[in-house]
């Protein structure tokens, strides 16, 4: 070897060393989010963008998924053990499974005791935690409430929403007689009509029926007699047909675009049911001022106040193979100033104390006195309970509501699944 | 497989590397993703497990047993049951009606219509489930506005919203988008009956149903045969348009095997159960093949 060509293999070798140094501080953040309205969308680039801009060591790629899209696609990268580093989560049952197999990243230090954890109420790190330990964080965390239609409920004589249960099915009847579709109901997506029982049980047996039944004090389980009068009632109120014609098969976003296109008095959904709404109304523009929101009502003789109530939120989990840098991206996203730009841009309900004041939509203000005000915070029980458990609650609704199910039946099976754990 | 000797010039031992090099790419990929997985599913199927971490919770037969009793598995066996025979009685004689018609010398317009008929078949079964699903809307799709138009007063029936209907709406949509590629397979068996024995039988004069039934029908043996084990294996099989339209619910009024597998499997995170359904459903498309292979095929020779 001459030593022109040993001088050129020893350049090389340097070059080759130091490029991997270089690699070496280049890190790759995946993060997969679900806002796939246009409004969402853009802000959360705008909010990757920034965060490159001043660590430019960092890449994030980004993948925007549909809801259901994402739960399927999400399901297949965590059964072959490889989890996006940042993730759509909405805590309790399922993010428990994840933290059990092993397939999350502990951040509990990144939060006890830090600026990070003090910036947020402990009860919503709860949601995000298995164990004392702590797997992601939440940007946003409401109350599933009625969202109404101020000028159809008018036309029938309310100005403002029900606050009993039989008022609310004498408003159910007065808007089948007007020829107006009461509810809208995505049936077919499961979930949102699992809210409707849901909330029934919680107004007749209040927070102490659910926190009995997870601790197994309630020895009968779902089928204490609570849960099947719950059934019942939901039934009962099926009979009155006041949703669409065919909600069995249809799904959220059809719920979401009758609302959005005036055609639907209420429905029952979650914080973030105005920006849906709009995203699906045929116009893009939504009710606007016509959309108003309500707690579900009390129901006469129930041990559950009206200001208990079924919510939960949006956030994100952190994967097992995630660098640290995923975790100071989720910082950022997550600090105050983000998280109120982010309050103005969605209406989410902000979970950084102080990013309220980015709130001015008026319906997100009155779903955040409704969740500051609550006796009683239950997370969405499809979400709360085990994936197989919390499945079988949203075919039991289901079977309820389709009549291929009594109560007592769709009951059982419910405690069946919640039992096998 | 049986040793058979070789003819023309080439050795045997001569064609050993060849063998090798053609044969292993395929044998190796179908062993990594067929074989391999059949057998890990049949593990899986024994215990309790979500597909999560390590498998712990051996449960013995308990998973068939419940199989055996499960209502759903039950329906879903049904739904793929009436899938099959309506496929058999409707669609395939519906294909071969069709290829009669538009393989007719005197028809004008059977090259459009070949094409015509052909075109669902093209259509992913993805987009054929969400096409359908516009179709079927019962607040904005066709089917409501063509009622209104045509049956004013009548109210359109919402059938992907009810578990009586749902089943019959996808049948259509099924029979929509596969007798096209029936009735390609029957357009194909006709070319090769010889002209000259229907011109030889109508001269002698035999009726159309007598040319039909004694020549045509015997002469594309192979292609009904044929088309009968794609529709079964198919019916069997259907997954993504049902999937597409409405998940196999409301309240599995739609669902399939495939479907049920899938929701146990993936969406509840019971992989030991769902891999229990996947080696149920192993056993019934063996079992059929079986039944292929005794009655249809040996029927044929």
């Amino acid at each position: 070897m001459s030593r022109k060509t040993k001088l050129t293999a020893f350049v090389m070798a340097f070059a080759l060393v130091a490029g991997g140094l270089a690699m070496a501080d280049q890190v790759t953040v995946n993060w997969w989010h679900i806002g796939t309205a246009a409004n969402d969308k853009a802000m959360l680039q705008k909010f990757a963008d920034d965060y490159v801009k001043a660590n430019p060591n960092v890449k994030i790629e980004i993948t925007v998924l549909e809801n259901e899209a994402f739960k399927s696609k999400l399901t297949t990268v965590m059964q072959g053990g490889n989890p996006p580093d940042l993730f759509q989560s909405w805590g309790g049952g399922v993010l428990a499974q994840y933290a059990q197999a092993g397939l999350l990243k502990d951040i509990t230090k990144d939060v006890k005791g830090t600026a990070f954890g003090k910036s947020m109420a402990s009860g919503v790190w709860q949601v995000y935690s298995y164990n004392g330990k702590v797997y992601g964080a939440p940007h946003d965390m409401g109350g599933i409430t009625f969202w109404y239609n101020k000028e159809l409920l008018a036309k029938v004589g309310y100005k403002t929403f029900p606050t009993t249960w039989d008022d609310f099915l004498k408003l159910v009847k007065k808007l089948k007689a007007a020829g107006i579709t009461p509810i809208a109901l995505g049936g077919g997506d499961k979930w949102p009509a699992m809210h409707m029982w849901s909330y029934i049980a919680l107004r007749l047996g209040g927070g102490q029926l659910f926190e009995d039944t997870f601790s197994g004090k309630n020895a009968k389980g779902f089928e204490n007699p609570t849960f099947i009068k719950a059934g019942q009632m939901l039934a009962d109120l099926a009979a009155l047909k006041p949703f669409q014609d065919g909600f069995l098969g249809a799904t959220y976003n059809d719920e979401a675009a009758l609302m959005g296109n005036g055609e639907a008095a209420m429905e029952l959904m979650g914080q973030w049911a105005p920006n849906v709404e709009k995203d699906n109304s045929s116009d893009k523009t939504g009710l606007g001022a016509k959309l108003s929101t309500a707690p579900f009502p009390a129901i006469k003789g129930g041990k559950g106040k009206i200001t208990e109530v079924i919510g939960g939120g949006n956030g994100y989990a952190v994967g097992k193979n995630a660098p640290q840098a995923a975790v100071d991206f989720l910082k950022y996203l997550d600090n105050k100033k983000n998280n109120t730009t982010w309050a103005q841009v969605s209406s989410i309900i902000p979970t950084v104390k102080g990013a309220e004041v980015g709130l001015t939509d008026p319906n997100a203000k009155m779903v955040k006195a409704i969740v500051d005000k609550c006796t009683f915070f239950q997370l969405y029980l499809d979400q709360f309970l085990s994936p197989a458990a919390g499945g079988t609650v949203n075919d039991a609704v289901q079977n309820i509501l389709a009549g291929t199910a009594t109560p007592a039946q769709a009951m059982a099976a419910i405690q069946k699944a919640f039992v096998a754990k | 497989m049986a040793k058979r000797s070789i003819p023309g010039g080439l050795a045997s031992r001569a064609r050993f590397p060849t063998l090798v090099v053609f044969l292993a790419p395929a044998l190796i990929v179908f062993t990594a993703l067929v074989i391999i997985p059949v057998f890990e599913a049949a593990i899986f199927s024994f215990y309790k497990w979500n597909g999560l971490g390590p498998m712990v919770d051996f449960r013995g037969l308990g998973n068939y047993l419940e199989l055996i009793q499960d209502a759903i598995f039950h329906k879903g066996l049904l739904h793929n049951f009436i899938i099959v025979i309506v496929s058999l009685i409707i669609e395939l004689p519906l294909a071969m009606a069709l290829a009669l018609i538009v393989s007719d010398r005197k028809f004008k317009g059977a090259v459009f219509f070949r094409t015509f008929f052909f075109l669902p078949y093209m259509l992913s079964e993805v987009i054929t489930g969400v096409l359908w699903q516009f179709i079927y809307h019962p607040q904005y799709g066709l089917v409501k506005t063509l009622f209104e138009a045509l049956l004013p007063g009548v109210h359109p029936p919402a059938l992907m919203g009810s578990p009586d209907t749902v089943l019959w709406a996808i049948m259509i949509v099924i029979i929509w988008k596969y007798f096209g590629l029936h009735m390609t397979i029957y357009i194909a068996g006709l070319q090769d009956i010889p002209q000259e024995q229907i011109e030889a039988a109508t001269i002698d004069g035999a009726s159309k149903g007598q040319i039909f039934r004694r020549i045509i029908l015997p002469g594309m043996r192979n292609a009904v045969q044929l088309s009968i084990f794609f529709s079964i294996i198919g019916s069997f099989q259907v997954f993504d348009i049902v999937w597409a339209m409405g998940k196999g619910g409301p309240a599995n009024g739609g669902e399939t095997i495939v479907t049920y597998l899938y929701t146990t499997g993936f969406v509840r995170f019971n992989v030991g159960y769902g891999s229990t359904i996947a080696v149920g459903l192993f056993f019934i498309c063996l079992l059929f093949s079986f039944f292929y292979e005794r009655v249809i095929a040996r029927e044929a020779t």
